[in-house]
């Protein structure tokens, strides 16, 4: 799930918490850190090849350690290590890089909450590789395509927060990822960039590799925690938030593998190369998948703020059977909320063109449906996805995905009372922000998107379902 | 599923388990009060030390927040999210069990926010929910059901079309005292809480995920643990109910009286439920300085004892030596002749476990003023040095609740956990979240957490004292800053026990001469029964071995059910007279019976091991023709000839505050001093030990029968059954 659950927190901030007190919480723009004058940009992309980060991204090249030298990785990694905590996040606070697991936190921000007078705990850098929102395919091209861009990133960012390990927690049906990535770090270690000393440094640093057992949840982050522990799955109470209480009880932090790939790349090429992508706030490059009704889905990465249409026409060969054709998009992961054709013909792609769409950034999974989809049977499928994976903990996710799905699922043939719609959006909004960790939220979004851009479709079944075999006994139960 | 408590989850990272976050928490220690953070509950501003959570803060002023899955003395798992309330500048709700108080913080308990995200909440729990409460035993006292009438909705949204049905959960099998109804369980996690952090037992988990997640025991097997009972109370619905009492009774129908358990030697609180003269299920009461609101599984499912075996009418030994059923004059005049012929000093009263204490005076009183001064009491104590004379010697001196503030516990030949199992729960709950450790000499026992294992020899124990020993323990005793040393009473009765005695109190009382903390009390002597601190206190001598060699001819056992007074030991003209409620051990050698009252029936003064004076309030009345103990013993006299002075209850009492105002002082507990004399007077009697200590109750199928009403009880031998059938299970 790839920490899109922890999208939730965009609002609230859940690292705040550390610094002060809630009052600041419901305070979005404390987290733009932007200091250089707006750029003039007015068009984004299409991405110049020689700006691009991921240069193996499809595979055509070497992705050993020889490849990867030739590609420039691990070049002065030695110096980035030498300039020292201070300089790495102050180069990623420049690059105004945002988490790429969904949530969207400053980067920066974040790994410079570990950087508090120690108090002999060791610190951890946990890498969320459990990459299992539907839709979702950047981080299994990153680690068997470019493992050691993931590795270089792993010492890079574990010497910008102080931590003696990195564990990359990685999904259990990701098993030629796992072992590219093995072999990877196998290489790194022999090559003395990691391990003791690592690449000359005088910095000792570890990097492991947990495999999961393919529960979506344990992409959430405490619940990886928990797992990488020996537990059940099960998200943890927040706060205390990991970087005071996480991995073994130690301050820990815990990134996507996409944005801890990029920060080798940002701390060579600089913060304000990275930033000069994308418009504030969302600055930088960005991996997006876009797969369904396209001619040719694809794994690509881009400049931030490309827009959607632009997007899915320049490298997945347009929608099947044109434009016109386009019945939605989901445009960030199963999670977020679908939209309609007319929004997606203007839709930004970043974090806040998606937000002003109703919608949300999330992994920038593109999930394309043409018209000949059966929009609630899509849905109807995900929230079975959504149902499945709840970890059971909490009351409103464990009861209320269980009786959407069982909701849903009559509105697929339309044996339902026009009444339950709103009864739905209801018992979806009484699940989002009420549970522990995201999941509910994730599972909430896509119900509140079919209704909100698709109540006339739900409406039209019922009224033909009764007209076929009269009026549903919701009907007269509700 | 469990969350360690922090400091528990720090240290298992370190092998050494001394936390690095300087998690030990002394009174001593503690820096200066951190200044209070004022936060408003509903507008109304509270001040409360930082760490609260907001739940905390709203019972301060009096606003309840609706829960499940919190619970006081749980670690917070925060996953049925009833308590969720609105923070100001929180754009959602917050679960008010485990968030802390921020400065300024202002909540609303009341606002619309609140009040829809608990309707939500309680929809959602009803949704899977049976809704069988008028065949559910929890009906009347479950909190589900007074919390959906008080912030649930009002209509069902619930369309089952389909019939599909609510979710059935199969039925777990945890042992002969908890029923599982598991289709009613909203998995709250307190039961797997509760086992894990205070009985001990990692056996609860849950299993699946979503709405298929279900708690039980991973594999069939019963929940081995002396405090199961407990998640009886603590499932806030019907799924964990109590087999003895299915189908009993409602709530509403019983009358429920608070009293005092008399099954273990630390006197519980209990409330005793009864209908229509009949005891039907016990229950704790909330006391924190004994046993907080736990109860073990003897003290609460024994009562179904006390409706069997009785002894319902006074009975007299006829030619041939049956006891026959007689009028209670036939009875007291064939005890009261037996008496008046017998010379004093061949007159023997010996008092056992359950004695309490107006019987005791009674009994004792009416001895004396026949003349004779042999009143004894089943159970063994040296007398050498002090004896019996100081309360020092033969209490918990330290206290039950102080337990929980040692940092390290040496525990003599006793095995707590069966013993006094609440006593164990503190010093596990010392254990878990205060870093303290155990030590033990004597037999290795399962006591629920890790200790150190000092050996079995008593010369260890010598060794201690005299600062011979070369273990470890003794660097860790002399270092530690609040140390207790619990002594079992079980190994006094043999005849090393007094220098067994003499060389614990040189221990402690050199370690207690070293504390900064003068006020603490090191050494602890833990009795085995609910009667045996009062027969001491009211100076009946301990251990009859003497007493019975001299042949006597006329013995009163005053609930002597102990064995330790047999046929065979008397004289073959010797006259028994049994007191008691039970036909056990003592009334099958008796030629009179005079049938008394049980716990649940009188009110009786016990002391606890601690020496706290508490008193049991009548329940239902005696069955059949039994009587008050004190009233037994004062018809006796009447007839013996020596009028005992008391007429009432409050008389009798009088006399027991002449004797000791502790006995009469209700609740409270005395500090107990001349540690040193003691401790000089016994000084004499340190000599070699070669012994191996050794405790009476070793398994969980040991603890469920020791006394006449559990030995009469159907459920502990189904327990003591269950018990035994699981250790060959494969699990």
């Amino acid at each position: 799930m790839a920490g899109a659950l922890a999208r939730v927190i965009q609002g609230t901030k859940s690292h705040l918490g550390l610094v002060g007190p809630l009052v600041n919480i419901s305070n979005v723009p404390v987290r733009c850190q932007q200091t250089q004058a707006p750029p003039t940009k007015s068009q984004y992309g299409p991405l110049a090849d020689s700006d691009r980060i991921f240069t193996n991204l499809y595979g055509r090249h070497d992705w050993r350690l020889k490849g990867a030298l030739s590609r420039g990785d691990w070049y002065l990694t030695k110096d980035i290590l030498l300039k020292g905590t201070d300089w790495i996040v102050n180069e990623l606070k420049t690059s105004g890089l945002r988490g790429r697991g969904g949530a969207g936190f400053p980067t920066g921000m974040k790994w410079s909450f570990m950087n508090k007078p120690s108090d002999g705990r060791p610190k951890y850098l946990v890498v969320n590789a459990d990459e299992g929102e539907p839709g979702t395919c950047k981080d299994r091209e990153i680690m068997r395509h470019d493992p050691h861009k993931l590795v270089e990133g792993c010492l890079i960012a574990g010497r910008a927060m102080g931590a003696c390990a990195a564990y990359i927690y990685i999904r259990g049906e990701f098993y030629n990822e796992a072992s590219n990535l093995q072999v990877a770090i196998a290489e790194a270690y022999q090559a003395g960039l990691i391990g003791k000393n690592a690449c000359g440094s005088g910095y000792d640093f570890d990097v492991f590799v947990h495999r999961g057992a393919g529960a979506y949840i344990c992409g959430e982050e405490t619940a990886l925690i928990e797992s990488i522990e020996g537990k059940q799955g099960k998200p943890r109470l927040k706060p205390p938030f990991p970087a005071d209480v996480g991995l073994f009880g130690c301050p820990t932090t815990v990134n996507n593998v996409e944005t801890i790939a990029v920060a080798p790349t940002i701390c060579r090429r600089g913060g304000k190369w990275f930033a000069s992508f994308g418009r504030p706030r969302n600055s930088g490059t960005k991996l997006f998948n876009i797969s369904g009704h396209v001619n040719t889905p694809c794994t690509v990465e881009e400049e931030m703020s490309i827009p959607l249409k632009e997007l899915i026409e320049r490298h997945a060969g347009g929608v099947t059977g044109g434009w016109d054709n386009l019945l939605a998009i989901i445009p960030g992961g199963s999670s977020t909320p679908l939209i309609p054709k007319d929004v997606c013909t203007t839709a930004i792609m970043d974090f806040d063109g998606l937000v002003a769409a109703q919608t949300s950034l999330g992994t920038a999974a593109i999930i394309v449906m043409d018209k000949s989809t059966d929009i609630v049977k899509a849905i109807a499928r995900l929230i079975m996805f959504y149902k499945h994976e709840s970890c059971g903990q909490c009351t409103p996710c464990r009861e209320g995905v269980s009786w959407m799905n069982k909701i849903i699922y009559r509105f697929v043939e339309g044996n339902a009372s026009p009444k339950e719609i709103d009864m739905l959006w209801e018992i979806s909004k009484q699940i989002e922000g009420h549970t522990i960790c995201a999941l509910g939220d994730g599972a909430a979004w896509p119900v509140q998107g079919l209704i909100r851009h698709f109540r006339p479709e739900l409406e039209r079944r019922m009224q033909e379902y009764a007209a076929a075999n009269g009026p549903s006994k919701a009907e007269r139960l509700y | 599923m469990l969350r360690q408590p922090l400091t528990r989850a720090i240290a298992l990272s370190s092998p050494s388990r001394v936390a690095p976050l300087g998690a030990r928490r002394y009174a001593d220690a503690v820096p200066a009060q951190p200044e209070k953070v004022e936060v408003f509950i509903d507008d109304k501003p509270v001040y409360v030390p930082p760490g609260t959570t907001v739940l905390q803060a709203a019972a301060q002023v009096g606003v309840e927040i609706p829960r499940f899955c919190y619970h006081e003395r749980l670690a917070v798992a925060g996953n049925c999210r009833m308590c969720l309330v609105e923070v100001e500048k929180s754009p959602k709700p917050v679960a008010a069990c485990a968030m802390p108080v921020m400065k300024g913080m202002r909540v609303k308990t009341d606002s619309d926010l609140t009040k829809k995200a608990r309707e939500g909440v309680m929809e959602f729990l009803l949704v899977n929910h049976p809704l069988d409460c008028p065949i559910c035993d929890q009906g009347g006292e479950c909190d589900l059901q007074d919390q959906s009438m008080a912030f649930g909705s009002d209509k069902s949204r619930f369309t089952d079309i389909h019939f599909s049905g609510k979710r059935a959960v199969e039925d777990k099998d945890v042992g002969p005292l908890i029923k599982t109804i598991m289709t009613r369980c909203i998995h709250c996690t307190r039961c797997i809480r509760f086992a894990s952090e205070v009985a001990g037992v990692d056996d609860f988990g849950t299993t699946g995920r979503g709405s298929d997640m279900q708690v039980g025991t991973y594999v069939e097997k019963m929940f081995l643990s002396e405090l199961s009972g407990n998640i009886i109370d603590l499932c806030p619905v019907g799924a964990l109910t109590s087999k003895p009492y299915s189908f009993a009774a409602r709530p509403w129908e019983t009358r429920r009286i608070d009293s005092v358990d008399v099954l273990d030697p630390l006197g519980s609180n209990i409330v005793v439920t009864t209908r229509t003269n009949e005891v039907l299920r016990i229950l704790p009461r909330t006391n924190e300085e004994i046993n907080e609101e736990w109860l073990s599984d003897k003290s609460r499912f024994a009562c179904d004892g006390l409706k069997r075996q009785r002894l319902v009418t006074p009975m007299l030994a006829d030619s041939r030596g049956n006891l026959t059923p007689v009028e209670w004059e036939d009875a007291i005049v064939a005890a009261a002749r037996a008496i008046q012929d017998c010379p004093p000093d061949k007159l023997l009263a010996v008092a056992g476990d359950l004695a309490d204490a107006e019987s005791l005076v009674a009994l004792k009183d009416l001895v004396n003023r026949l003349g004779s001064e042999n009143v004894y009491t089943e159970r063994d104590f040296p007398l050498e040095g002090s004896g019996t004379d100081l309360r020092s010697s033969y209490l918990l001196n330290t206290k039950i609740a102080n337990v929980e503030d040692a940092d390290f516990v040496l525990l003599i030949g006793t095995n707590v956990r069966f013993e006094a199992p609440l006593l164990n729960a503190r010093i596990r709950k010392a254990f878990i979240h205060k870093e303290t450790d155990v030590a033990v000499i004597g037999p290795k026992i399962d006591l629920t957490y890790d200790y150190l294992h000092v050996g079995d020899s008593a010369s260890v124990v010598k060794d201690l004292a005299t600062g011979s020993s070369s273990h470890e323990v003794l660097k860790r005793l002399d270092a530690a800053k609040r140390p207790i040393v619990i002594l079992g009473a079980d190994q006094l009765k043999t005849q090393e026990g007094s220098a067994l005695l003499a060389y614990t109190q040189e221990l402690a009382l050199r370690l207690q001469d070293k504390l900064q903390d003068k006020n603490w009390k090191v050494l602890n002597v833990l009795q085995r029964s609910a009667g045996a601190v009062a027969a001491l206190d009211l100076g009946y001598r301990p251990g009859v071995a003497t007493a019975l060699a001299a042949q006597p001819r006329v013995v009163f056992l005053l609930g002597a059910d102990g064995g330790v007074v047999t046929r065979e030991q008397l004289p073959k003209d010797a006259f028994v007279i049994y007191q008691g409620h039970h036909g056990d051990v003592g009334a099958s050698i008796a030629d009179v019976v005079f049938a008394g009252a049980a716990y649940t029936e009188k009110r009786a003064t016990y002391v606890n091991a601690e020496g706290r004076a508490q008193q049991t309030l009548p329940a239902v009345s005696p069955p059949g023709r039994a009587r008050d103990d004190w009233k037994i013993i004062r018809a006796l006299s009447e007839v013996v000839g020596e009028r005992l002075p008391y007429n009432n209850l409050d008389e009798v009492r009088d006399r027991l505050g002449q004797i000791s105002p502790a006995l009469v002082s209700y609740g409270e507990v005395q500090d107990n001093n001349y540690f040193a004399q003691a401790r000089a007077l016994s000084k004499s009697l340190q000599k070699p030990v070669s012994g191996t200590l050794d405790v009476q109750l070793k398994q969980l199928e040991d603890f469920f029968m020791t006394d006449p009403i559990s030995r009469a009880s159907p459920t502990m031998a189904k327990c003591v059954q269950a018990v035994i059938k699981q250790k060959s299970s494969v699990y």
